[in-house]
């Protein structure tokens, strides 16, 4: 039956019975698309709306989000741009999560997730959230700053009936507060807690005392401060624990505390996931191999004082693994464990150990080949690597089709086969031709404008491509904008394109989110008419330098290069928290 | 492949602006690249020697170390990286710390591998488990036979822990952070306090209120 049909034969039913059915579809890209067949499947779909995700916070304002979605529940928010997370963007930029809070407060909204990326959190957004929301239930923070343990106290005191408090890589201000300790004795609804990126102390009694209480706990990563003692009594409590972060990792194997330690492990039957070892002592890992055999998710990302192997011989009892994050110290031998052991493998992150040194310890291509020869299930990567070849990557193509997320980071940004000396075109392009569900691609290494051809002729479903020091020309970027139809974001550094490739097709802009460039050609002149013609876009320019004195006239020039420039779609225009180094043509 | 590429080329070539770079960094390197190709002899060919195909090549962008952003790495994991490495004193997390421990009165020293532990009250622990051993004879320290008690004593004012550190300073025990410690410990004394006499005043002092 076509839509038309449909829609008139829906149209007999109540709107309850419309409702029942949305209720059926959970996700928003869905929800989206039903919302645009017609006036009343609009209505009703948002009324019945629980769960919004906004993807750039300043594509649209609170006020319209509370107005179409009154009955929201559960918002999803992200902030800055990706390359933030690389110094790319300047402190003050925005992001705030405060005037969201404080509108769905004044609207009495009845919020009960909230889930924030890449947003500046401060302690009296926390505390206004603590307190505005009596049914709040949970709170997932990743990369977000501005916010200290004071905020958290705030969250731990008034939240009564919490199940989650998710604290993911963010900038916290420990101020070695009793944040913990605030946490009523009426508090028994905790769900998952994850404090691991704290640096601070907690206190340990109310911490042993919490898990106790709360029987539903099923996620618990400790930070680095919670010593290996208090780990035992913990998991003596919690034996349903079903991911754990431990919190340091390191004492006497020969000491009580360990033994203790070894068979409270052994009584956990239930743990999936496991990270943390945020400081270990590679001699104290043997008292994981018992829970070894059923885990489907290891982070030892954070654990450089692991060696290569200790790490083989952990790897070696980890038949079931799906997701694996190591570092490189894991080299290429242990990836080829990997491979004998790894069959359900699917997702795979290699992080650099060495980030300030030349790294010997590096993976190269051998380690990747070795990957996909031997972990079918394979669909997504992040790879950082000493070299890579042409030959290694149209392997690693033919054996892995089914990759979703490809993302490659050679350690030198430009360097070209390892082998061969040429540019690695060839090679992504066997990934891109080959991989007919790739959605996101990281390239890297040296590159010409030929792999952004073969990227927008391959990469149909490709939704969001980083590009870094490739290119020749704006061609390469045409490329990509031309044939990439789904593309919905698009970051690029250093790398040669400018206004030409910029202004190429500008109605492309408002079927994406965004598009970041810094370092390349595209000058003011560029942007200031891409600004003009396209007014539901925001064109930002980063302007780092302030203006001096004789500087002022120069970087007003229309012909200069713009250093960093993110434009993205809103419907309601400029922002109005832009700092003074933002402007918005 | 063929026919389609062809056509873009096609169209690109005819409506064609070719943006000279000012200096042309990035387009001249790669035919640096081709020349240098030329020149090279099969060492090049091997793997082995990547970091050396770098070193000639590579004249931009600046050295790796100096690109900002670059590995990208989110700056919480750079940093967490380098305070483990620091944290060790710029060693590699598994290489042991072996220190010498000798306890006044006790015969023999002992040695402990500080890299076990991750707090002074670990290292208590397992200091008192240590010199509990019945090996130790009368010589006056018979009245450490339990662990407890000696962990007392330790923490209490007959005993002053104290240590010598990387400028050969004896320092007592317990004033910087664990890992600082661990770093700068080059040895462990576990003084009598009547000894500690000849030490700062003040460190005897400490040792007793903590207790």
């Amino acid at each position: 039956m076509c839509l038309f049909q449909f829609q008139s034969v829906m149209n007999y039913f109540p709107e309850e019975v419309l409702e029942h059915v949305f209720d059926f579809l959970t996700s928003h890209r869905d929800r989206n698309t039903v919302s645009l067949v017609c006036k009343s499947w609009y209505s009703v779909e948002r009324f019945s709306r629980e769960k919004v995700f906004i993807g750039n916070c300043y594509a649209v304002n609170p006020e319209r989000l509370i107005a179409r979605f009154p009955r929201l529940r559960s918002l999803t928010l992200k902030g800055k741009p990706h390359f933030a997370d690389f110094n790319l963007v300047p402190d003050g930029w925005g992001g705030h999560v405060y005037p969201w809070i404080e509108a769905m407060a004044k609207s009495g909204i009845n919020l009960e997730e909230l889930k924030l990326k890449r947003m500046v959190v401060s302690d009296e957004s926390l505390e206004l959230l603590a307190k505005s929301f009596p049914n709040f239930k949970s709170l997932v923070l990743v990369s977000c700053e501005g916010f200290t343990t004071v905020g958290l106290a705030a969250i731990a005191s008034n939240c009564r009936f919490l199940r989650e408090l998710d604290l993911q890589e963010n900038e916290v201000d420990d101020l070695k507060g009793k944040w913990l300790s605030c946490f009523p004795e009426s508090c028994t609804s905790l769900v998952s807690l994850n404090f691991a990126c704290l640096k601070g102390e907690v206190n340990v009694v109310a911490l042993e005392r919490l898990v106790a209480r709360c029987p539903n706990l099923r996620s618990l990563r400790l930070n680095h401060t919670v010593p290996l003692e208090v780990l035992q009594k913990i998991l003596v409590r919690a034996p349903q624990l079903s991911d754990l972060g431990t919190g340091s990792f390191t004492h006497d194997p020969d000491s009580e505390t360990f033994i203790k330690l070894k068979n409270a492990m052994k009584n956990c039957h239930s743990i999936r996931s496991l990270s943390g070892f945020l400081d270990v002592n590679g001699r104290c890992l043997p008292a994981i191999y018992p829970i070894c055999i059923s885990l489907t998710s290891l982070n030892l990302s954070y654990a450089p004082g692991i060696f290569s192997n200790e790490l083989i011989k952990l790897i070696c009892h980890c038949k079931k693994i799906e997701r694996l994050w190591i570092l490189d110290t894991i080299g290429d031998k242990g990836l080829g464990v990997v491979a004998n052991t790894c069959k359900e493998l699917q997702e795979l992150r290699v992080f650099p150990s060495d980030l300030y040194g030349v790294g010997n310890t590096a993976v190269t291509e051998e380690g990747l080949v070795a990957i996909s020869a031997g972990c079918p299930k394979l669909n997504s990567i992040l790879y950082f690597c000493q070299q890579m070849t042409n030959a290694a990557l149209i392997t690693v193509a033919k054996n892995c089709p089914n990759f979703i997320r490809f993302r490659l980071c050679t350690l030198d940004p430009i360097v070209p086969d390892a082998v061969t000396n040429q540019p690695l075109d060839e090679g992504f392009g066997a990934i891109v031709q080959s991989c007919k569900r790739l959605t996101r691609l990281s390239v890297s290494g040296l590159l010409t404008d030929q792999v952004f051809l073969y990227i927008g002729m391959y990469a149909e479903q490709l939704e969001m491509l980083s590009i870094a020091f490739a290119g020749d020309s704006d061609k390469g970027m045409l490329y990509v904008l031309n044939g990439c139809k789904k593309l919905k974001k698009l970051e690029i550094r250093d790398s040669p394109f400018g206004n030409m490739a910029l202004l190429s097709d500008m109605g492309k802009y408002e079927t994406m989110r965004s598009l970041w460039m810094s370092s390349c050609e595209v000058t003011l002149g560029g942007c200031k008419t891409l600004a003009e013609k396209m007014p539901w876009l925001n064109v930002e320019i980063i302007n780092e330098h302030e203006a001096g004195e004789g500087e002022g006239e120069a970087s007003c020039d229309d012909r200069h290069r713009v250093e960093k420039m993110y434009l993205y779609r809103t419907l309601v225009g400029p922002r109005k928290d832009a700092p003074d180094f933002v402007w918005t043509l | 492949m063929g026919t389609k590429h062809d056509e873009n080329r096609l169209e690109y070539e005819e409506t064609e602006l070719r943006l000279g770079l000012p200096g042309g960094s990035l387009k001249r390197e790669f035919s640096q690249t081709i020349d240098l190709k030329l020149n090279l002899n099969a060492s090049m060919a091997s793997s082995s020697s990547p970091h050396h195909q770098q070193e000639k090549i590579t004249a931009k962008p600046p050295a790796k170390a100096q690109v900002v952003g670059w590995p990208p790495v989110r700056s919480f994991r750079k940093n967490t990286l380098a305070v483990q490495k620091d944290g060790c004193g710029g060693e590699s997390g598994t290489a042991a710390a072996f220190i010498k421990v000798s306890l006044d009165g006790a015969p023999y020293l002992r040695k402990v591998d500080l890299k076990m532990y991750n707090s002074y009250q670990q290292l208590s622990e397992a200091l008192g488990k240590m010199f509990t051993s019945s090996t130790i004879g009368d010589c006056g320290v018979k009245e450490l036979m339990s662990e407890s008690k000696l962990i007392d004593l330790l923490n209490g004012s007959d005993y002053v822990p104290t240590y010598q550190d990387k400028d050969g300073d004896w320092m007592l025990v317990g004033d910087v952070p664990w890992g600082m410690f661990v770093g700068s410990c080059k040895r462990l004394r576990i003084m009598k306090s009547s000894e500690a006499i000849g030490l700062a005043p003040r460190a005897v002092e400490k040792c007793k209120n903590r207790a």
